[in-house]
């Protein structure tokens, strides 16, 4: 996407940094737990509230899921990464520095593809990936003079991921956000929500003139809590940016933040009022030093992905890129389809499962994993189908039922006797009594107007309440009339 | 004063099982003389009930025969070690009422061994000092010639004075640059700071923390070694403290020295160096050439450089160390119209004058466009250090040079006053061994023609305080050294 300003075509040069909260038991750096909605204060250990004299420990369960994510960035993973504190004061911080991964990061360069919405394919580069702990949770509103601190997740693990300036427009850092989501969560390393703050992500911005090989300085939006406000932020800070130049403005390099309410950004501070955060490396934690044999284990254990999966489904399963991009990008719904798909026609069932299924599940306000119907009563629904049971219409009632019961198909069919009819003298005795009962209509039909024919389907349809075999209804009306 | 506090852990441990007296009647003991020594300000808390108690649980153990290793020896505790339900602040302002609700690792393998807390020791805040006058409860007075008023060395001043002064059997001390090996050199007790990562730091207020190291002060060699061995270990709390078994320290005493090679260092003998110093230090030499040992000229041509460096590294680690001083969660809080005021608040009237001085350094130091310059280039300095070392020991097994360049001075000195420097300067033969991250002990020589105890010290490998025991113990052996009684 290129912005048209006045004085020619201009391009959006972006990067982004997403904070991924690490899916642990205990917290990176002590043994309090992670659990999330727990009561203000509960889930915090000496550790965590800087008494002194306490001491970081490194949890095992969080390196292990950086070099899971950092395997499913398809990244460098470093043998020898350190840790360092950076430090600065403030009532969430209770140790006064953060530790954090500074000059050697876990995890090096690597790459992801997102799917834009043309269809097209493009590789981002992974810049880094290192791990650190979160701070407290400030809260101002419970009293007009002071502020509160709840410490429950005050030490999450969380994995800081920082993309190469690779994004030209807010459709590729969008379609890079949900890409992202969907690797940890098919990796189990993040849950991704970024509602709840679990991922979080600051975009940098700069424009400059196309063509135009230098970067200008750029604009830190920090805490972007959804995808949609990700897209708005950088939209409205480019354009912003595009006007001062055009204006005979300059730009600086500051750091602003997101006003959801407006969809605008705000400007928080230049860069010489930046915190020197004085990083060194932290000298309670001997530096992390991997075996190829651990990292190796990690990589055997790696679920299939979802570009991999992706491929597969249209490889194997004949869907069309655009159903499979769908389809992957949710775990829960790509093992529902394989579930549903197996033995039937996949392209079939992803229609089904696009169509009526997930209709129904938005109508009913429902997720996949509590969906009344099962993966494998949407299969023989299908199946159903590709037997000539029942008919694609007859199968819509079918679903109707399986919707609100969650029964088998193959019962609801059977109780309700709407199984179709395929015994062609069955089908007969039909045709000659609707035949016999309209013989107006076949005379004008014998005079020429061949159209009735549709007429006469519909009759003979009716009469079997939908069942008869549609194909066998056209060839004995073709002999009859 | 009592005559059963003037015994060694040793021949306490003696006299308890052979019930010349009583854990309680001990500890009694101790209190009163506690008491009767306040004058020294060596305790900054007296837990007399918990002292007590312990010493009740002591008697019921030796009556049904099953002591522990230290069972009934009362203890001093330097005040930097958190202890559960007392009161810690590692003598600083800005840990007003403090109240731990955990142990240190250390403190607990102590009281796990059966040793009892007399309470808790006076030291420098935050064990930012050489001379214990940097503590918010004022300094302590050196039990020798007390009528002079002179400092017992720091940080761990009030472990050495009150170890010197009978008024525990020995004491916990933390080392950072010195803050063991000093106080015990001026004191004329012996103390050793041994090998980083052998002892946890958990529950250990941090300083700077990749130089800190606990050690016991004790009234003669054998009690560093019984103390130690209940000090040391791994501790999965503390990721920086060493998985390696820990030997029977005291099963080195007495054995012989022949053969061992001393490494001289040429650096340690500057010119100026105070002559009674470079006497005892060569009675130091001679008792152990006399005993069989070999006597190797060795070089540590980093020395220069040793005290730059530390006084780089400390600060830089303290000044993020103490950044949660913040008066938010305990402590001293003054408050202010917002976060930040109460911040500076807080931080300006709880800090004492060292420990603000350290942390603007520190802070310096780290700061962009400086950190190269300093922080970084002190790191390689460091590294240099511990090269010294490492080829210094490929031509010797231990190393011997004086403990201090000075005696005990007076509280209130005014060279010291005139300039921090004059003061760091104490620590010119200490800091290289915690650069290093070696075990380092100190140990009284003799007396200087006005009556002040000088220290040597021996140097050992990493993960060596066996021949540190050893080599020791032949020095006190001959050294006769008499303790303050």
């Amino acid at each position: 996407m290129l912005l048209e300003g006045k004085t020619g075509k201009w391009e959006i040069i972006c990067g982004l940094e997403i904070h991924c909260q690490i899916i642990s038991k205990s917290k990176i750096f002590s043994s309090a737990s992670t659990h999330y909605g727990s009561d203000t204060n509960q889930n915090v250990s000496f550790v965590d509230a800087g008494m002194p004299g306490m001491l970081p420990t490194l949890n095992e369960e969080c390196v292990k899921q950086a070099v899971k994510t950092g395997l499913g960035l398809r990244a460098q993973i470093n043998k020898y990464s350190e840790f360092s504190r950076k430090n600065y004061f403030y009532a969430d911080l209770p140790q006064g520095y953060q530790i954090t991964q500074f000059v050697h990061p876990i995890v090096g360069e690597g790459v992801v593809t997102i799917d834009l919405d043309d269809g097209t394919t493009k590789d981002i580069r992974i810049e880094r990936l290192h791990i650190e702990q979160d701070a407290a949770k400030s809260i101002h509103d419970m009293s007009p003079t002071k502020s509160f601190i709840d410490l429950n997740r005050c030490g999450i693990g969380l994995m800081e991921i920082v993309t190469k300036p690779d994004f030209r427009s807010p459709e590729e850092a969008g379609a890079f956000l949900k890409k992202l989501r969907s690797i940890v969560r098919y990796l189990g390393t993040c849950d991704g929500n970024m509602n709840e703050g679990s991922m979080r992500c600051d975009a940098s911005i700069s424009i400059r003139p196309l063509g135009e090989k230098e970067l200008r300085p750029r604009a830190e939006i920090k805490n972007v809590n959804s995808v949609k406000f990700a897209m708005q932020a950088i939209e409205f800070e480019a354009k912003r940016q595009l006007e001062l130049y055009e204006n005979g403005g300059t730009m600086e390099q500051e750091t602003c933040r997101f006003d959801a309410a407006t969809g605008t950004t705000k400007f928080m501070r230049k860069k010489e009022f930046a915190n020197d955060y004085r990083y060194f490396p932290e000298p309670d934690l001997p530096p992390l030093v991997l075996t190829d044999e651990y990292i190796e284990n990690i990589r055997k254990e790696l679920p299939e992905l979802p570009d991999a999966k992706k491929t597969r489904f249209v490889e194997n399963m004949g869907l069309t890129k655009y159903d499979a991009t769908i389809i992957c990008e949710n775990k829960e719904v790509a093992d529902f389809f394989e579930k549903a798909a197996a033995g039937h026609d996949g392209k079939k069932v992803a229609n089904w499962l696009m169509g009526d299924f997930f209709a129904m599940l938005n109508r009913k306000n429902l997720t996949i994993e509590n969906s009344p119907v099962s993966a494998e009563n949407l299969g023989k629904l299908v199946g159903l189908i590709e037997n000539n049971t029942i008919s694609g219409k007859v199968a819509k009632d079918v679903f109707e039922i399986m919707s609100e019961t969650g029964e088998n198909p193959e019962k609801i069919v059977e109780e309700k006797g709407l199984k179709q009819v395929t015994d062609s003298s069955a089908i007969e005795a039909i045709v000659d009594q609707v035949i016999a009962a309209n013989p107006d209509n076949v005379t004008a039909f014998r005079n020429g107007k061949t159209n009735l024919k549709g007429w006469f389907v519909g009759q003979v349809l009716k009469e079997s309440k939908g069942k008869a075999n549609p194909q066998i209804v056209n060839e004995l009306l073709d002999k009859k009339l | 004063m009592s005559d059963i506090t003037k015994l060694t852990i040793s021949q306490t441990l003696e006299g308890l099982k052979n019930k010349q007296f009583s854990a309680t009647e001990l500890t009694k003991a101790y209190l009163q003389d506690m008491e009767a020594k306040r004058n020294l300000n060596a305790y900054v808390l007296e837990t007399p009930e918990q002292a007590l108690a312990q010493a009740k649980v002591a008697d019921t153990n030796y009556a049904n025969g099953t002591p522990r290793t230290l069972e009934g020896i009362p203890l001093g505790i330097k005040d930097i070690f958190c202890t559960k339900d007392v009161r810690t602040t590692a003598c600083s302002h800005i840990l007003d009422g403090f109240v731990p609700q955990y142990e240190s690792t250390v403190t607990s393998k102590l009281f796990n061994d059966g040793a009892i807390c007399l309470g808790k020791l006076n030291m420098d805040e935050f064990a930012m000092g050489g001379s214990n006058e940097n503590s918010f409860y004022g300094p302590v007075v050196n039990p020798w010639h007390e009528e002079r008023n002179l400092v017992p060395g720091g940080s761990s001043g009030g472990s050495a004075a009150a170890v010197a002064a009978n008024i525990c059997a020995a004491a916990t001390g933390t080392d950072t640059g010195g803050s063991i090996r000093q106080p015990a050199a001026f004191c004329g007790v012996t103390g050793i700071k041994p090998t980083y990562g052998r002892c946890s730091r958990y529950g250990i207020m941090a300083f700077a923390s990749s130089l800190d190291q606990a050690g016991p002060i004790a009234k003669d060699v054998k009690d560093c070694a019984i103390l130690l061995q209940s000090m040391s270990g791994y501790d999965p709390k503390d990721s920086t403290s060493v998985n390696k078994e820990v030997p029977n320290f005291t099963s080195f005493i007495g054995q012989s020295v022949k053969g061992l090679k001393i490494g001289i260092p040429a650096e340690y003998r500057p010119q100026g160096l105070n002559q009674e110093i470079a006497d005892y230090w060569d009675k130091g030499i001679e008792i152990l050439k006399q005993a069989g040992a070999e006597i190797v000229n060795i070089s540590l041509p980093n020395t220069k450089y040793a005290l730059a460096a530390y006084y780089i590294i400390a600060p830089a680690e303290a000044s993020s160390n103490l950044a949660r001083y913040d008066g938010a969660r305990y402590g001293l809080r003054i408050d202010g119209k917002n976060l930040d005021e109460m911040y500076t608040n807080s931080r300006t009237s709880g800090f004492g004058a060292e420990v603000k001085r350290r942390i603007m350094i520190g802070t310096y130091v780290l700061s962009a466009g400086y950190y190269d310059a300093y922080y970084l280039k002190a790191q390689k300095v460091r590294r240099l250090i511990q090269n010294d070392f490492v080829e210094a020991f490929k031509k010797c097994d231990i190393i011997l040079t004086p403990t201090s360049p000075l005696a005990a001075f007076p509280i209130g000195d005014k060279t010291m006053r005139e300039s921090p420097i004059n003061m760091w300067l104490n620590d010119v033969f200490t800091v290289s061994v915690n650069l290093a991250g070696l075990p380092g002990m100190s140990l009284p020589i003799g007396l200087s023609k006005d009556g002040l105890p000088f220290g040597l010290q021996l140097i050992g490998r990493s993960f060596d305080e066996e021949t540190i025991f050893k080599t020791a113990a032949i020095i006190e052996q001959e050294a006769k050294f008499e303790r303050l009684k």
